[in-house]
């Protein structure tokens, strides 16, 4: 299946790698299920002609998400992906979300705003990832 | 991807352009003087540099439309004059020249008939996608309109060097977006090489992948960017830190007890320094207010002729 939801988005100012960019954003969309086992990742001349950036910095990307086992080539069809990332417990109509739906509600009632939220779940993310640090590649990676 | 071309030479791949003390003098004096460097097949070629520092005049010499004054120019393996690599060699103009009288349909025929090869398809596609009327003369086009047609022209022949000297400067920013991004594309499927000079390193910094700066008809750095960039550190520190070696320094700044200072590495931290990595403008800026620093280039970037003076 070829999927077209796929656009990189690269940010120049961000002062990650643009290949790393690449590499965040198709993992992410592995994340969120949008991209799924069998799927095809634009070619790197789709990307490119999207993207004006430069065809090796796309193929050092996907030789990145090769190394972490997320995708492979097969010559001559194009680069597909292996395995999602997506965690079943993390999908819209999981339990998880559920809670934490019924907690940012009852958040809200008690007169805080978006931002008082945003730190406050930011601010328990971290506290709980770095006392125990578990699945460490995928935790550390957004803040790169 | 890449091309392979017949000549194989030297190593890191076959090369596409080698210069080798490479001058050329004008009556008002030199503007061009003692180049050496190599460009890669298949790179995207940034070249960089204030304005008079040479830069039209070594895309002239390369292209092959101004003879050298002294030193040597080779394209694929071939030297100049060459009749076998100039129609592999494609040139988009600063001024764009064409003929204002024709039509774009005809200017486009008008490449169909010149060129050995010829991709009409292609060179249609360029034009359709910036909305260039094909019965539009080209002397009631707008610049920006002008460089699309050049560049359908310069596509059209499937040059495997293309050399475009200040590119974008006429363009809006889609159009920009869309040239850079049609130029990658042409880079992904062809492996094409792309010698192009403009004054905006931020908008170079995403296509190329090498670079060429000169400064005062000079070689001052050449080679792949990210090594380019992974040879310099970005110091921050005061007067207790250890002094680095003078000629490691680009250039150094001091702000009241802090100094500041853009070195050549020399593969280890220097003790008392907060050591960071630059962006690539600033070490372009360095090196040009500087001027003082031997030049670098990296093992690729290094031609393979011993006539070298670097």
């Amino acid at each position: 299946m070829v999927v077209e939801v796929l656009d990189y988005r690269i940010d120049r100012r961000s002062g990650v790698a643009t290949y790393l960019q690449i590499v965040q954003q198709t993992e992410h969309a592995l994340r969120l299920g949008l991209l799924r086992p069998g799927d095809r990742l634009p070619t790197a001349k789709e990307v490119v002609a999207a993207t004006a950036v430069n065809p090796n910095t796309v193929l050092k990307a996907y030789r990145e998400l090769e190394r972490r086992g997320l995708v492979a080539p097969r010559p001559g069809l194009g680069t597909f992906v292996l395995r999602s990332l997506a965690h079943q417990e993390a999908a819209a109509d999981s339990p998880l979300r559920a809670e934490l739906a019924d907690w940012a509600s009852r958040a809200r009632s008690a007169g805080l705003g978006r931002d008082d939220v945003e730190a406050l779940v930011a601010s328990v993310v971290d506290e709980e990832y770095q006392a125990r640090p578990q699945g460490g590649a995928q935790a550390q990676e957004g803040n790169q | 991807m890449n091309a392979l071309y017949p000549d194989g030479s030297a190593e890191g791949g076959p090369t596409a352009v080698e210069v080798s003390g490479l001058g050329r003098r004008y009556h008002r004096g030199w503007a061009l003087k003692n180049c050496s460097f190599r460009i890669p097949a298949g790179r995207i070629c940034a070249l960089v540099g204030p304005n008079g520092a040479g830069k039209t005049t070594l895309m002239s010499l390369v292209a092959q439309l101004l003879a050298p004054t002294e030193g040597s120019v080779r394209v694929f393996g071939h030297p100049l004059g060459d009749l076998a690599v100039r129609g592999r060699i494609g040139f988009v103009a600063q001024d764009k020249p064409l003929y204002p009288g024709f039509t774009v349909a005809e200017t486009l025929r008008l490449g169909r008939e010149l060129n050995r090869s010829w991709d009409q398809a292609k060179a249609e596609s360029v034009v359709a996608q910036g909305k260039v009327p094909l019965t539009a003369r080209i002397g009631t086009l707008s610049g920006g309109q002008r460089t699309r047609v050049s560049m359908a022209l310069a596509l059209g022949a499937m040059p495997d060097l293309l050399i475009l000297d200040e590119p974008m400067s006429d363009l809006d920013p889609l159009a920009r977006h869309q040239l850079m991004g049609l130029l990658m594309s042409e880079a992904a499927e062809r492996g094409i090489t792309v010698l192009m000079s403009s004054h905006v390193i931020a908008e170079l910094e995403d296509s190329c992948d090498y670079l060429v700066l000169l400064s005062e008809g000079g070689v001052l750095l050449a080679g792949d960017i990210e090594e380019i960039l992974a040879a310099h550190q970005l110091l921050v520190g005061d007067d207790g830190a250890e002094a680095p070696a003078p000629d490691r320094v680009v250039e150094l700044n001091r702000t009241g007890r802090q100094i500041t200072a853009l070195v050549r590495t020399d593969g280890r931290a220097p003790a008392g320094w907060e050591v960071n990595h630059p962006t690539l403008e600033e070490v372009l800026l360095a090196h040009l207010r500087s001027g003082a620093v031997p030049a670098l280039l990296t093992a690729e970037a290094r031609p393979a002729d011993r006539t070298v003076a670097a």
